[in-house]
């Protein structure tokens, strides 16, 4: 059945049949059709941002934190390019988003009309797919397609370039349930063949360790059932990457912290010394494996991946299963306790005391101070005085990202958003502003650096007209503070451009956007400070004043391995060579 | 893992018939795939390629079934074998992709090339350019009282060959299609 209308009505329509509630967006000449037909509408939400850059990662952090795919309206040239950063940070991180641009009219395309910009060309690299609708009949099939690509097989971002004479135009709008079934089907069950292979080495293994990633995430709720019961069932050791926390809870009895540059001595040394390595929807990117010749030399490796461009891409693993992780995962399961759910308990029961050895390193400790605010210290009192709550963290780029992730636990999958494969500085604002629009009661908090916060901070004007109570937590040291640490161990201590000069006053620019702003440089007022942050209904901007020179620890450093890991009290001096110091 | 043989041509399974993935020598392989004849799907597949590092030897590109508005990519690579693994994943999961078929190990294979070669010569060179094209079993399919324009079909190797002898004899100008391939038998 179809049905006549413009193609703005169509955009609109198509939206409320893919269950959409919330855009984010900015208006533009190219769009007005589309903001024309939002107007006359109460089904969908339209949340206007300040940059259109904010409305990707608005919708990031919506998609992250529902797992539900996130919309973005923004219109021609600028509106698009300015888009163009959230789109690759999704593709990075598998955040399925669809993204609606409007476009000069067909008949202009190549002109250099006003706002014109090679939209699809532009954004080729950093989408899933993308489509230029050159006619208003293909319009709604078109929309619903690209649903389908960005939530089908590893998520990711799309497109839909619109020019503005297509949405003018009147055409037939096509249902989801009448849309033509795109052949993009990626297979989501694993081969029975690789999962018995893979569940055969589990039952034998003596020094197993589970390395699950940011797919657990993405395959929803059933994943992550299936990762917790496989490793209570098992009671193997688990470690995640920075997209994976929470898929498996850090309160649990088999965690062993985040891996990686920044994870911990025992989740590092666990990976490297493993002869069993379940790699559950994570990619081996190079955060996670530093030197890749000298990773995990003498494990057998199973990998888990949606993605059959994963696998063998970085390193080479004995078993690949490509599907789904909630249905592998669950057929895995299943197998293993058809066959009886064995493991060599008496082996991995000595590998958890060769662990305990790793874990009394105490890797996470860290000289603190009765007169300035370690970095470190504050994370722990955010910790301790918002777990229990219905609570979620996003996160900026650099040394409080890597805290953040270090000392705050997360329980529950889908309360932690971070920018991982991209690294972008200016996404944690408009992330938490993604994240309290989908979770209106909840309390969301942004991790942030002063310097990252800065890159977005135009948004406190969307947080203050949507009256969002985000809480902006900046671990303030006037520095690039990852930057700074780099070149402390890399540049000579030549610190190039990594401090931040002619900061504002946060408290008076809070103020300034009729927020509520509080400074904080005393370690015995920061408890007092915190609650004040909490109990404020209403956006914060927490100015807290911390240890300017603070090196983010352990490390492993770039071009080491992971046996090779720096902890805080060792010495940085040439702590990365000559071959290393290329990398990043 | 013999279990784990999935069947030729298969796109999706590609990554589980990984051969040595250690081996660091290079190899040149040829690959066939299907994709929707839609605009931008070329700029995709090279975009890919550049975007990734990867190596295009030869690329042609044509409709294949107008009815289903499908297109056949040839390239050539070279790559390790694990780049020319990875390669194959990337081109099999984009969204208008619909095989890719690795030529070079999935059996017997014919490839061709044609070229359009232009000679300039008189005397005995030209001469010579007209005997040596009948060598080759070259077709004039252009002539001048001083120049040929050749049309040859062969491996690309034959064509190499071909040019190179064409060079001291007067050759002016080449035209080439690069490879097309398929399988041999069904």
């Amino acid at each position: 059945m179809t049905r006549r209308m413009t193609g703005a009505q169509i955009v609109v329509q198509a939206l409320k049949d893919q269950g959409v509630d919330t855009v984010f967006g900015y208006p533009g000449g190219a769009v007005l059709p589309i903001y024309d037909e939002i107007f006359k509408q109460n089904d969908i939400r339209h949340i206007l941002v300040r940059h259109e850059q904010g409305a990707t990662h608005a919708a990031e952090g919506y998609a992250r934190s529902t797992g539900k795919p996130g919309v973005v309206l923004v219109t021609s040239g600028p509106g698009a390019t300015n888009a163009v950063t959230g789109m690759t940070d999704a593709l990075m991180d598998s955040i399925p988003m669809i993204v609606l641009t409007g476009q000069v009219p067909t008949f202009m395309i190549g002109n250099d009309a006003f706002q014109e910009a090679d939209t699809v060309g532009i954004t080729r690299p950093c989408t899933k797919h993308n489509w230029l609708v050159k006619d208003t009949d293909t319009l709604g099939s078109t929309i619903h397609q690209a649903f389908h690509v960005a939530t089908n097989g590893r998520p990711g971002p799309v497109l839909v370039d619109i020019p503005k004479d297509v949405q003018f135009a009147n055409g037939e709008y096509t249902k989801p349930e009448d849309a033509p079934v795109a052949h993009y089907r990626p297979a989501t069950a694993g081969h029975p063949d690789a999962i018995l292979a893979a569940v055969e080495a589990l039952e034998t293994a003596k020094r197993p360790v589970i390395y699950s990633g940011g797919g657990v995430i993405n395959s929803g709720p059933t994943a992550t059932a299936a990762l917790r019961d496989l490793v209570n069932d098992t009671k193997f050791p688990i470690t995640s990457t920075l997209m994976g926390l929470g898929a498996y809870p850090a309160s649990g009895d088999h965690w062993l912290g985040m891996l990686g540059m920044h994870g911990t001595y025992e989740a590092n040394w666990a990976m490297h010394d493993c002869d069993y390595m379940l790699c559950i929807g994570a990619r081996f990117d190079d955060r996670i494996t530093g030197r890749t010749d000298a990773f995990s030399p003498r494990s057998f490796k199973v990998h888990i991946d949606i993605d059959p461009s994963s696998i063998n891409k970085n390193i080479h693993v004995n078993v690949p299963i490509i599907g789904d992780v909630a249905s592998v995962l669950t057929d895995m399961l299943k197998l293993w306790k058809a066959r009886g759910s064995k493991t060599n308990s008496a082996e991995v029961q000595r590998w958890w005391q060769t662990i305990e050895v790793w874990k009394d390193r105490k890797c996470l400790s860290y000289k603190n101070s009765s007169s300035v605010i370690k970095p470190q210290y504050a994370l722990q009192r955010l910790e301790a005085l918002t777990t229990g709550r219905d609570r979620y963290i996003t996160t900026e780029v650099g040394q409080h990202q890597m805290w953040a992730a270090q000392y705050m636990g997360f329980d529950e999958p889908n309360r932690w958003m971070t920018s991982g494969g991209l690294g972008t500085m200016g996404y944690g604002f408009p992330a938490s502003i993604g994240v309290q629009i989908a979770h209106p009661e909840a309390l969301v908090i942004n991790v942030a650096g002063e310097a990252s916060w800065l890159m977005n901070m135009q948004e406190m004007g969307t947080a203050m007209q949507y009256r969002l109570p985000v809480k902006q937590f900046i671990l303030n040291n006037e520095r690039l503070g990852m930057v700074r640490q780099w070149q402390e161990l890399l540049h000579g201590e030549r610190y190039s451009s990594s401090w931040s000069e002619s900061l504002p006053d946060f408290v008076k620019l809070a103020e300034a956007f009729g927020a509520k702003g509080i400074q904080c440089s005393d370690p015995a007022k920061l408890d007092d400070a915190i609650i004040e942050m909490l109990e404020h209904d209403g956006p914060v901007l927490f100015d807290c004043l911390v240890e300017k020179h603070e090196n983010c620890f352990p490390m492993i450093p770039s071009g080491k391995a992971h046996n090779e890991m720096l902890l805080g009290d060792a010495s940085t001096s040439d702590a990365i060579d000559s071959d290393g110091a290329v990398l990043v | 893992m013999n279990a784990l043989a999935i069947k030729k041509g298969s796109s999706r399974h590609s990554a589980y018939d990984l051969r040595n993935p250690l081996g660091d020598h290079q190899e040149t392989h040829t690959l066939a795939v299907i994709v929707n004849n839609e605009s931008g799907v070329l700029a995709r597949v090279i975009g890919l390629f550049s975007g990734r590092g990867y190596n295009i030897d030869s690329l042609t590109v044509a409709e294949i079934d107008h009815r289903d508005h499908l297109s056949r990519i040839t390239v050539v690579t070279t790559g390790t074998p694990a780049v020319i693994e990875q390669i194959k994943a990337q081109l099999g999961r984009m969204v208008p992709v619909h095989e890719v078929h690795d030529l070079t190990v999935e059996g017997p294979s014919v490839e061709r090339e044609l070229a359009l070669i232009k000679v300039r010569s008189q005397g005995e060179k030209r001469v010579e350019a007209m005997r040596t094209s009948e060598v080759f079993r070259a077709k004039v399919v252009d002539t001048t009282l001083e120049s040929f324009v050749f049309e040859i079909t062969g491996t690309p190797e034959k064509v190499d060959a071909f040019v190179a002898l064409m060079r001291p004899l007067g050759l002016i100008d080449v035209a080439r299609t690069g490879v097309a391939a398929i399988s041999r038998g069904f």
